[in-house]
């Protein structure tokens, strides 16, 4: 680790350390004093532009917009799983031409941004008479970009598998199918669950994009609850309160990543994989 | 065809535009997210703490998020006065570089501890040794997830179409000004991002093939 870097430190290096650490500190306070200066000179912390937050009525619209994200969120993923694991199946299949078609289409939805999906289901699906209300331009879209991010996953799990195991089952007479639901699946589910989960944090913030397709989900609240001139139009404080709610989700999909990852590494059934595949080796994050 | 063909003057400039917040961007974030990484194994725990922080925030927030604040909420602060395109590429570095330091540290990792020994036992500080014996070798061994952290930052350029800048995820709201097929317009976007992810998936085969650490 990164230890190897230095030395354990002697005594001057000890004292060396301590005067960077009492500089970097310093520089480190004096950027975060100035902010906060700038945040009560402009008058950002000043009650009225925190009062929003008490009334009950914006509490419960808070929640409400909470929920439209937790909902575009649960959908996509359970879809975007769905479109992966089809995908994934379609990749790794004996018929060239399924293979093709499964590929061309991963790729394609790999290399469009997010952001062009959902406008082309938002903005436009209507040339072609169908109109669908942001939602399911959201879902759609979070569906068939993170559907083929995972599909590339999964792939990438079953493959990195130790040969011996397919061979193996084949060796027992299993057929392709029972090979692949039986002995594949589930030990590549099993390795590749803490990347699964990471991308499903992607997909939650990828939600916050409904912002700008209309879908009136966190974020879209923040900015509509931060222009409202009664309230002093504290867009300051609003957009806070919303990035301390999404980080707070997203730790705790992290955290409960790291649990599976903690508990699968103890497990006997675990199976050792050379290097399981990231997310950030097929993809990158969105 | 006809729409990208009436519209070549919203398709050269918009893709242009994109292409320039892409390299400003992406050059920023490799520095600045090079040098988190570095903070992120230094001796001193404060700066691994500040490093680690950065990180956790940047890397649990949304990027519309990061770009609301910055557009919306940052100018009631009166701290510097930022254009949009500016804003844009700042909100893009801030959070491209907290997912390119964590890359940079487990290319870190990835070098073996006897290279790190050797140029102590010559004498080096720890500087010298992440700048010249460590970080070289270290970059060089995660050239592919460096590109595709860069491929998504290509991607993600087009949040900022949100935010009043003219790039290409912005040519939809002119077209409807002008009256042509959405769709078609959106889908000959699709097709330069596809061409720009290709030539990108390109310089990311060559370099991996020329760069690669023979161990």
């Amino acid at each position: 680790m990164s230890n190897v870097l230095f030395d354990i430190p002697g005594p001057k290096a000890r004292t060396r350390y301590r005067v960077f650490a009492v500089l970097g500190t310093l520089v480190v306070a004096a950027v975060i004093a100035y902010i906060i200066w700038r945040f009560i000179d402009s008058g950002q912390f000043s009650a009225r532009r925190w009062e929003w937050l008490q009334y009950a009525q914006v509490q419960r619209d808070l929640l409400d917009a909470l929920l439209a994200t937790l909902q575009a969120f649960a959908l996509g993923a359970v879809l975007a799983l769905v479109f992966g694991a089809i995908f994934a199946a379609g990749r790794l299949s004996d018929h060239a031409w399924i293979r093709g078609i499964s590929t061309g289409i991963v790729e394609f939805f790999r290399a469009i941004p997010l952001l062009i999906l959902m406008f082309l289901f938002y903005y436009g699906a209507p040339a072609l008479g169908i109109s669908l209300p942001p939602f399911a331009a959201v879902v759609l879209g979070l569906t068939l970009y993170n559907g083929s991010v995972l599909a590339e996953v999964f792939r990438a799990g079953i493959l990195a598998l130790p040969k011996g195991q397919s061979e193996a089952a084949y060796a027992l007479g299993m057929r392709k199918t029972q090979v692949m639901t039986l002995v594949l699946i589930p030990q590549a589910v099993r390795s590749m669950l803490p990347t699964i989960i990471s991308q499903l944090v992607v997909l939650l913030k990828d939600t916050a994009l409904g912002f700008l397709v209309t879908y009136p989900e966190l974020l879209y609240y923040a900015r509509y609850i931060g222009s409202q001139g009664t309230f002093g139009r504290p867009i300051v404080p609003s957009t806070l309160v919303v990035a301390a709610m999404y980080i707070a989700l997203c730790l705790l999909l992290t955290a409960l990543a790291n649990y599976i990852e903690r508990r699968q590494r103890r497990s006997k059934k675990h199976v050792e994989v050379e290097r399981p595949p990231t997310t950030e080796d097929v993809v990158g994050v969105a | 065809m006809d729409v990208l063909l009436d519209n070549l003057d919203l398709y050269g400039p918009f893709f242009w535009t994109t292409i320039k917040l892409f390299l400003i961007s992406g050059v920023a974030s490799l520095i600045f997210g090079t040098f988190l990484a570095g903070l992120r194994v230094s001796p001193v725990p404060v700066f691994r703490a500040v490093g680690a922080t950065y990180v956790t925030l940047l890397r649990n927030t949304p990027l519309t998020l990061v770009f609301v604040f910055l557009v919306f909420a940052y100018p009631l602060l009166d701290i510097i006065d930022l254009s949009y395109f500016t804003a844009a590429v700042v909100s893009l570095t801030l959070y491209t570089s907290a997912f390119i330091c964590e890359v940079v540290r487990s290319g870190i990792n990835t070098v073996p501890v006897g290279q790190a020994e050797a140029a102590r036992a010559l004498g080096l500080t720890f500087t010298q040794i992440l700048g010249q014996i460590v970080l070289p070798q270290a970059i060089r061994s995660v050239v592919p997830p460096l590109m595709s952290m860069l491929i998504a930052l290509l991607k993600n350029t087009t949040i900022a179409a949100g935010f009043s800048v003219a790039e290409a995820g912005a040519i939809r709201q002119y077209l409807s000004e002008r009256g042509d097929n959405q769709l078609v317009g959106l889908l000959w976007v699709a097709l330069g991002f596809i061409i720009l992810v290709a030539v990108l998936s390109f310089i990311q085969r060559t370099l991996e093939k020329r760069w690669s650490v023979a161990r």
